[in-house]
Order: structure tokens, then sequence, then C-alpha cells
């Protein structure tokens, strides 16, 4: 299969080099049919292994495709780890990838950047597919790097825009703290294993664990707890947890296409998919799960609550993905890792839905991402409607819906990992992840009915010109769309019940979440018609009228309640200070430091102060010494010869 | 008397020999002149055909074996034992190869630039190339403080005569700073003869050395070549240096001098002092830690692009000097090779990025006459593959994997982690650093709006420029994806001098 393998990734590296590099040559029609044959065929070729390991019975495969560099018997290799695990990644990467490429034709028409763009997101495919891909630390943290490469370079898109390049600089130092642990994680793997293969690290996990590291010198930590936090703290960054989150939402400034395909449904994911690969490892430390868990809770409520006050349309979205992230980070925190795979999955594809929806409304807008100035939409672009309400369906957990199974049974997965013991850590989690289902549903359909339904806001110019947009935006809504409504029903019960990822991701027996929910399983019909009896239902209804009653019924209250409750108004909309503090805390204390650093260690003190302050005392003494000065060879000769034998003396009487 | 066997002879001697002829014949100081064309044209055949020479060192090398090869030697000052010895191993030919590589590049950068006395600045490379060659390969002490020495001269006399407008004060300084040092090491030198009998650097490391006297010459050593790497806080020279330095000054100097200073720690620090080296490692790592965190933010504030990236190359040098100096401070049996092993290859690696970056400041400088970020901005709109090139550069430098820039890095990272976690830490620093001085520079000099009316009438590369870019781009990618063929290279000499360093002499 290796000769599959490599068509797989290098058939979307060769189709972004052409459009790259030859771009001018073969023109706009050229660039974008070269990449979607390139990521076409990598989709094909994914769909045809995932049917090999899970139809057709064939066994995973780890394989070396070449070795990097070998030296003090470290061996740093590139090569492939398939799975199922991987075999579904690649499939939802691929697949949402092709359907990008498509709807890039429509979205990116009038853009001079036009084969620029289909280069990169090519190029992105690529990346995505080697950190799935990847049996290895080295090349996951290759392709970990690389798709932050591209994230960069696409947020930065339209480079002249002051807003975009300030949101990619962010965006990729954000990730470069994340990656900072990321790495120290890397080199603890080393440290303990001696090697960067995932088949030897998992195999050593149980030595692993009985080590210890001293961080603070004194005090020995489990090796493992240290080993995954750190690990963890690169997923923080590039699936964008709290603290790190911030540049998810500035990363809005990169054209829509790409919010959805890297922002939203793969790039973003890559920290969920990392801690389900380094299931066996994770496993051992309830302590770095205790952490993975606390953080997706905080990120799961605190970050949809911010949702509630943005007024950017694909703003919306993007706090709406960095609390859905939480959602997945939660469950892993309870080793529900398949669950978290689950929902990574459903969300890609309703998500992506969403963003692209968004940009269909951005077209026909002119540009305008303003939801005060929207409304009344639905009767001009009725496939966009429906395909939005579908979305917003699914991503609420609505009963039948993809996200329904996925976020109800994740939420059901985290009530019942009680051997977290029902502390703080388990309450916070659960209480995060249902409180957030109501903010959810808030928040999705403030958006929903403030855009497609109401009065009319926008001016008379552009409504006017209001249209359904061409069928290369409309098709991938309706290929998302289809996913977004049935992935759930048929694919829960293999997926979370059923064995599916088989060995790839490893569960001991007390933390089996899943297994034990298994027990009362009773196929996806009964869940959809027992949907009622939940709170999480009734949560996710509750969210929607309240969306109704507040946005549609009594337009007029939403800013009574700003005024009664500013303090909080105003707490939301700087975003809890979170941008200060990297802003103007890390990034212009660095600055400060820097500056005083130079002004005063190289400039004062070293060349000031020593440097030249030596050459102003060797001037003075070179006065004074002048008076030696006779010109004559000898002299100097016989000075040097005394001056040599003392320092030789000297040297020799040390021995 | 065969090529083969003077092989290291004829990169050598080539390259000054054609210096000489350049300077002999010169030109009649119009550089649009025929016969300032000839003379270019001559540099450059020179350089190439040291450059294919050199490949058949790479080609005739033996990597099994951490003996030195291609040996020559014969009596030079027989009074006193100076031999004129030269071999290379491991260590030495990927540096010959570098030195060799860059110069035709730094050749072409040049082509038509240099308008002041073209044929003397083409002559002065290929002098240096071929001293530069000498240090690599010299195996007796005086020959390799000759070469040493000696090359000091042309890279004077490039900042001095071809330099801006503070040139006079950067020479001065350079010369200074790095002169004081070398002497030091030539006492050092003496003392060893003195036990020895003879100058042979092979020797020295086999002679038995009390821990007093590895220490002080170790010092003496410390003091040449930190100056030379430059370690923190003898560095100061070489921002000045650099920003006075006409572009294929800077490129050479970032390039390959500053590599002078490595190679001297695992030449001659490492094998002949062992146990004064360890010693003084904790030192060695901490200056190593501080110009990482300290030159990474200081470099954050400059607003002199080639100032940036000097301050860079000190912070990049920071990782050779981390990577020699952690053999003691790893426990396990594994890391020290690795950590040895990765500061080599970001020495080569730097040698690359840093030349590349250079000349991309130099594209502009010859454009523009500023190298001051705020007088750019949005050059992404009037030079597209300029930019192109710029940022993958610029990626380089920051350390993303696929480019040159990330595999030492990585390597001595995790070295530095069998050390001590807080090594690590600090080294780690260079993730956010690296990549938030680089990249912010690229922030304001290539994206954004077009910045006022120069900047909207820069013409995009031309096919010269474009030829050399696009070497630099080839070489940081293919070391990138597949740094195993240096890394062989490297691996059975760097065990042994592990190997043999562990042992110490006492």
């Amino acid at each position: 299969m290796l000769h599959y393998y490599l068509i797989i990734v290098l058939a979307p590296l060769l189709a972004a080099v052409l459009a790259g590099l030859f771009g001018r040559q073969i023109g706009r029609v050229g660039a974008h049919t070269v990449t979607i044959l390139g990521v076409g065929i990598a989709f094909v070729l994914s769909a045809l292994v995932l049917y090999q390991l899970y139809w057709a019975g064939a066994s995973p495969e780890n394989l070396s495709v070449y070795t990097w560099a070998v030296t003090d018997g470290l061996r740093m290799e590139v090569g492939f780890l398939v799975d199922r695990l991987t075999a579904l990644m690649m499939v939802v990467v691929t697949f949402v990838s092709l359907m990008v490429h498509v709807y890039t034709i429509g979205y990116m028409h009038d853009d001079p950047g036009y084969q620029r763009f289909f280069s990169f997101i090519s190029l992105f495919t690529f990346a995505m597919l080697m950190l799935v891909m990847s049996n290895n630390f080295l090349q996951l943290f290759f392709g970990w790097e690389a798709v932050g490469l591209v994230s960069y370079l696409l947020i930065g898109f339209w480079f002249r825009k002051e807003s975009a390049i300030f949101a990619n600089l962010k965006a990729f130092l954000v990730n470069r703290v994340g990656d900072f642990g990321f790495i120290l994680g890397i080199s603890g793997v080393v440290l303990l294993t001696n090697s960067l293969d995932y088949a030897e690290v998992f195999g050593q996990a149980g030595t692993m664990a009985q080590q210890t590291i001293e961080v603070i010198p004194g005090t020995p930590w489990n090796a493992m707890t240290v080993v995954c936090i750190l690990l963890f703290i690169g997923a923080m960054g590039k699936s964008a947890q709290a603290p790190l989150h911030v540049w998810l939402p500035d990363s809005m400034e990169g054209p829509t296409p790409i919010s959805a395909l890297i922002h939203a449904a793969t790039m973003v994911t890559a920290g969920i998919f990392m801690v389900a690969r380094m299931s066996p490892l994770y496993e051992y430390t309830e302590t770095a799960l205790a952490v993975v868990m606390t953080i997706g809770a905080i990120t799961a409520f605190f970050m949809g609550l911010l949702g509630l006050v943005q007024n950017d349309i694909k703003r919306v979205v993007a706090y709406s993905t960095l609390s859905q992230l939480g959602y997945m980070t939660v469950a892993l925190g309870a080793s529900a890792y398949g669950a978290a795979i689950f929902h990574l999955m459903t969300h890609a594809f309703f998500k992506a839905l969403l963003f692209l929806a968004a940009g269909s409304v951005i077209i026909a807008m002119h540009h305008e991402q303003d939801i005060r100035k929207m409304g009344g939409i639905r009767q001009y672009m009725p496939i966009t409607y429906w395909t939005s309400l579908i979305g917003s369906l699914a991503l609420i957990g609505f009963p039948g819906f993809s996200g329904f199974f996925s976020k109800d049974l994740l939420i059901e997965a985290v009530r019942e990992s009680h051997w977290q013991g029902q502390g703080a850590v388990y309450w916070v989690a659960y209480l995060s992840v249902l409180l957030g289902v109501f903010v959810t549903a808030l928040y999705s359909f403030r958006m929903f009915f403030l855009v497609f339904h109401g009065k009319e806001r926008m001016d008379e110019e552009t409504r006017s010109h209001l249209h359904e947009t061409p069928w290369v935006v409309t098709l991938p809504l309706i290929m998302l769309a289809i996913p977004s409504v049935i992935i759930g029903w048929i694919t829960v019960q293999p997926v979370l019940f059923g064995d599916f990822f088989g060995d790839a991701i490893v569960v001991t027996g007390k933390h089996d979440v899943l297994a034990s929910m298994g027990a009362h399983w009773h196929g996806s019909l009964a869940l959809v018609t027992h949907a009622v009896m939940t709170p999480v239902f009734w949560l996710a209804a509750a969210g929607v009228f309240t969306a109704w009653f507040l946005y549609l019924k009594r337009p007029d209250l939403p800013e009574t309640i700003h005024g009664k409750f500013k303090g909080l108004y105003v707490l939301l909309d700087r975003k809890y200070y979170f941008d200060d503090l990297w802003i103007k805390g890390f990034a212009g204390g660095g600055r400060r430091l820097g500056q005083a650093l130079w002004r005063f260690g190289d400039e004062i003190v070293i060349d000031g102060f020593i440097v030249n302050g030596t050459a102003n005392s060797i001037g003075r003494l070179a006065a004074i010494l002048r008076q030696l000065q006779s010109g004559y060879l000898y002299t100097y000769a016989f000075a040097m010869i005394i001056g040599l034998t003392m320092l030789l003396g000297w040297l020799i009487w040390l021995q | 008397m065969t090529l083969a066997t003077h092989l290291l002879s004829a990169l050598i001697w080539l390259p000054i020999a054609g210096s000489l002829v350049l300077f002999l014949i010169g030109d009649d100081g119009d550089a649009a002149s025929a016969r300032a064309a000839a003379m270019r044209w001559t540099a450059l055949a020179v350089t190439i055909v040291t450059f294919i020479l050199s490949l058949g060192l790479v080609a005739g090398f033996d990597a099994g074996t951490a003996a030195m090869q291609f040996v020559e030697r014969s009596p030079w000052i027989e009074t006193v034992g100076v031999d004129y010895y030269l071999g290379v191993d491991g260590l030495s030919v990927p540096l010959i190869v570098l030195t060799t590589l860059i110069t035709p590049l730094v050749v072409v950068a040049g082509w038509d630039s240099i308008k002041l006395r073209p044929t003397q600045y083409f002559s002065a490379f290929l002098m240096l190339e071929g001293l530069m060659i000498g240090v690599f390969s010299a195996l007796d002490g005086i020959l390799f403080y000759v070469f040493w020495e000696f090359m000091l001269v042309p890279m004077f006399l490039i900042i001095g005569v071809w330099g801006g407008a503070r040139r006079i004060y950067a020479t001065i300084k350079f010369f200074l700073y790095t002169f004081l040092g070398s002497v030091l090491m030539l006492v050092a030198f003496i003392y060893l003869y003195g036990l020895v009998g003879s100058f042979d650097l092979l020797e020295f490391a086999k002679a038995p050395l009390a821990l007093g006297a590895q220490q002080v010459i170790f010092l003496a050593f410390l003091a040449a070549f930190a100056v030379k790497v430059p370690m923190w806080p003898v560095h100061t020279w070489l921002p000045d240096a650099h920003v006075e330095a006409p572009t294929g000054g800077s490129v050479i100097l970032a390039a390959i001098m500053l590599k002078m200073g490595g190679y001297g720690f695992v030449r001659l620090s490492l094998p002949i002092v062992p146990d004064g080296s360890a010693y003084f490692s904790t030192m060695m790592i901490v200056l190593s830690l501080i110009a990482v965190v300290y030159i990474g933010l200081v470099a954050l504030v400059q607003k002199d692009m080639k100032k940036l990236i000097a301050y860079s190359s000190i912070g990049h040098m920071g990782f050779v000097t981390l990577g020699f100096f952690l053999l003691w401070h790893i426990s396990g049996e594994s890391g020290a090779v690795l950590g040895i092993s990765g500061a080599m290859v970001q020495m080569i690696s730097h040698g690359l990025i840093s030349g590349a970056m250079f000349l991309c400041v130099g594209v502009l400088y010859d454009r523009m006459h500023s190298r001051q970020i705020p007088d750019y901005g949005g050059v992404a709109n009037t030079m597209p593959v300029f930019a192109a090139f710029m940022v993958l550069f610029a990626m380089a430098n920051a350390g993303l994997p696929g480019t040159s820039g990330f595999v030492g890095e990585f390597m001595v990272i995790i070295a530095s982690f069998k050390a001590s976690f807080w090594i690590a830490f600090f080294a780690a620093t260079t993730l956010v650093l690296g990549a938030a001085y680089t990249l912010w520079m690229v922030k304001r000099v290539i994206y954004g709006e077009v910045g006022n009316e120069r900047v909207a009438a820069l013409e995009d590369l031309r096919r010269r420029e474009f030829f050399v870019l696009g070497i630099f781009a080839l070489l940081v990618l293919a070391l990138g994806v597949w740094p195993a063929p240096l890394v062989d290279m490297m691996n059975a000499t760097i065990e042994q001098l592990v190997q043999q360093v562990a042992l110490g002499k006492l």
C-alpha cells in the first residue's frame, strides 16, 4: 500500500508546486484544475484506504519511507502509520479540502491572487496529511509546523490589510508558544525512550510511567505526567485552548474558504487528533488527563459565552469553533478519545458547512460581515438558508442530526467518567459541557435569526443585488449538508461502540467509559427517541427559544440587557482581557526588555564601559608608554621575548 | 605530485593564486570596462573550479573512519618543527564545501553592484577563500595560526574599503577584538610545543596535561574562539562589522568566518583540553543560553535589518556552543554525539540561511540604499518573487521543519533535554523569539500597503539575483528534507571525538 500512501500525500504537494511556481503559465483554470485533481485523487485513494481497513479487513500498516538522519542511536525517519484512526482523518481532511477547493472557484473568483490561493490550500492538504499519517514524532512535528506555516500564509493572504498581517503574525507566534511546549514534550519522549517512533515509544509506555523528572530540583515528578502535559501545551496552541486561543478569532481575517478548511474542520483539530494518537501515553497519567479536562472545560464554556456578543458573522462561528474544540478536549480528558474523534468528524462537516454558508452570505452582501446589517436574507438565498439551518441544528445537537449523536454521547461520556473521583475537575467539566449546550444554541440561533429572519437592515443598494450564489458555492454547501444530517446515524454505532479504532486508541480498564455506555446502547433510533428525556435536549431548546424571544420577538430587549449588565458585557467584549495579556504583557514586555538589554547591556555596559572604556584607558596608557619607544627593532624584540618568557614561565609553574 | 594527493593544497592555493593574478593585473578603475569584465569572469571561473575540486573531497571521503584523510605533510620550518601539514575529517569537509559553495555565489552577487575597484574586491574574496579553506584543513598549529590571522587582512580591507559610513570604527573594532583573542591562542600553541616538541595538533590532543594547565589553555583558546563565534558578551563587534560591510562581506562573515570559532572549539578545545572544557562547560552553557535569550530579545527591537540579522546570527551560534558543551551534563549513554552533530549541522545551516538573509537585504539595499525597516513596507506588492524568497528564508531562520534551520536546533534541543529540563527550556525559547524577530521584520518590510513612492518604484529580482537566491533556497530545503548525507559524513568523527573527550586526560 506504500504507493497509495505516497500518491495520497504527493498529489496535493505536486499540485501546490505547479500552481504556485507556474501559476502564470497554467492560468486560473489550469491552477484550479490541477489542484482539484490532486486533492480529488487524494480523497478517492483515502476512501479506498478506509474501505480496505474497515470493510475488507486489511490490517494497519506501519511503514518507513526514508531515513531522515541517524545519529547517536536515534533514528529520525519519515514514515506512515495508517490505521483506522488515520484513515478516518484522511477521509475527513481530503473530503472537506475537496469541497473547499470547489467552493474557492466561486469565492475567490475576482481575486488577483487566485493561483497563489489554490497553491496554498493544496500545500495545506499535503501538510495535514503528513501530520495525520505520520508514524513518528519528527514527522508529526513537521506536519504540525507546516500546517502552521500555511495557516500563516493564508491568514495574511490579503497582505495589504493591516489587520490581516497583524493576525497572521499573532497566529504564528501564539502557536509557537504552544510548539515550545510541544518540542520539549518530544524531547522528553526521547529522553525516556531514546526513540521517536510511535510503536517503540508506546511499547515502552509502562517503563516511562515509572520514571521521574525533576523540573524543580529536589522534587521528582512522574515523567509521563510531565511529558504528556508538555505535549498538551502544543495541542493547546494548535487547537486553540485557553489561554492560547487568542489567535483563532483573529484568524478570521483570512479568506472564508480557509476559515472553513483550516480554522474549523482540520488544522485546529490536529491537537485533538494528537492526544488521541498518544492515548497509550495519556492513559498512564490521570494528572495530565485532569489538566486536559480542565482546560477543555474552561474553553468549552467561556469561549462559547464570547460568541454571544460578537457581531461579525465569521467571528461568531469562530467562537463556536473554540467552544466545540473545548468539548472535544474535555472528552479526551475523560479518556473518551473515541467520542472526541467522533465529534471531531461530525464537527468537521457541519462547521465547514457553517463557514462556507457564512461565506456565501458574505459574497451576496458584497463583503459585509456585520450581522446587524443583515436580516431577512432567507427569501433571497434559499439554498444558503436551508443548508445553514441544517448546519446550525447539527451544531446545537438537535436530535437526529450528526452533532446530536456526537455531542449527546460526548456529554454522557463525561458524566460517566467517575474514575476522575467526582471531585472539582469532574463537576467543572460536566457542568461546563452541559451549560455550554444552552450557550451554543443561543449564539447559533441569535446569528441565524439576525441573518436570515426579521427586518431587512441592509442598505437599499445591497438589497437590490441580493441573490443566491453560483453553483460552485452552493454545491459544496449541499455536499457538506448531507453528512451533517446523516453521518451520525450511520457511524455512531461502529465508531463509538463497535471497536472501530481497534488498537489505534488505547483505553485502560476503568477509564473505558464508552464500554460501559455501550452496555446500555440500543441503537441510533432509540437514542433519538429518548432524546426528549435528556437535559441536553431541553437546554438546547431553551437556547433556541431564548434566541427567538430576544432577537425576533422582542428585538428591543438585548439593548436593555446590555445596559443592565454593562460590566459583564465589557468583560465579554474585551474577551476576558486575554488579548491585552498577550499583546501588552508578553509582546510589549518582550520589546521593552529587548530595548533595555540593547541600550543598557550592549551599548552602555559592554561597548561603552568595557570595550571603548578599555580602548580609552589603553589610549591613556599608550601616552605614557610612548616614552619607552625607541624606534629600534631589537628593543621591541627583546621586550617581546621577555614577555613571552614570563608568560610561559607562569604556565609551567602552574603545571 | 598528483591532484589526488594534493587536493587540499590545490583548494587552498588555487584561489590565492587567482587572487594574486587579479591583484597584479588589476583594472582601469572602470567597472564597466572589458578588462574589469574579464577579471570578474576570471574570479568566477577560479571559484567554480575550486568548488568542483572540493566535490572531489566529498567523493573521495571515507565516512567510515575518524582518521584524517587527504593528508599532506612536509617540513616547513624544520628548526622549530613546524610542518606544512594538512588533513581533513568529518568536521572539516562540510565546512570546506560550504566555503567553496558560498564564495562563487558571493562573486555572482557582487557582479555589477560593486563600482569601486571591482577587481580588487574580487581579489580580496579569492584570497579570503583560500585562507579559510586553509584554516579548515591545517593540522599544524603554526600553519593554523598563520591562516587564521591572515584571514583578517582581506576582511579588514573588504569592510574598510567597500564598507559604509562608519567603516573605520567597525574595522578597528573588528580587528582588535579578533586579533587580541588570537594572540592568546598562539601563546597556548607555543606552550604546547614545549611539551610535545612539534606543532602537530593531533599530538597536542595526545599530550598529558594537568587540570591547571588545561584550564589556562582553555581560556586562551576561548579568547580566540568566543570572539569569532561570537559569544555573549564579546559579541558587540559583529553588529557593527555587519552594518558597515558590503553585502558580500556580510555573507562571508556570517556564513563562514563565524564558523571558525565553532570549528576551533571542536578541533582544538575539546580534544586538546578535555578536562579544561569540562571544568568550564557550565559557564559555556550559561553563556550560550544568554546568547539565545538575551540576544533574541535584543534582535526584536532592531530597526536596521542588517543589525537584526547580525543579532539573530549570534543567537543561532549560541546553539552551536550549547551543543558542543552538553557532553559532561548528560548522564545517560547517548546524547553527547547528538548535541555535537546538531551543533555542526547548525553551523552549516546557519551559513546558508544567514548568507541568504544578508543577500536579501543586499538586494533591497542596492535599490533603495537603506537598511532601515521603517523605510520599507509592502515590498511584496512590487517585488513578489523576492518576497517569496524572503519569506522562505525568514521561515528557515525561524527554524521551520522542512528547512535546514530546524535540523540542528531540533537535535540540540533534544540533547539538552537529556542534560537538564531547564537547559532545554531556555534553548527552546528560540522557537518563539526567533519567529518573533524574524517574522515581525517580514511583516514590516514585505507585507502591508506600499510604504512610500520609492517602494512603489522597486523592480523585482533580476535573473542574476534570482539565480543566486534560488540556489540558496534549494540548499536550505534539501538539507531540511534530507540531512542524512551531512549527518552521516560527520558521525564517525564525532563519535570518536566524544569517546576521546569523555575519557579525558587526567
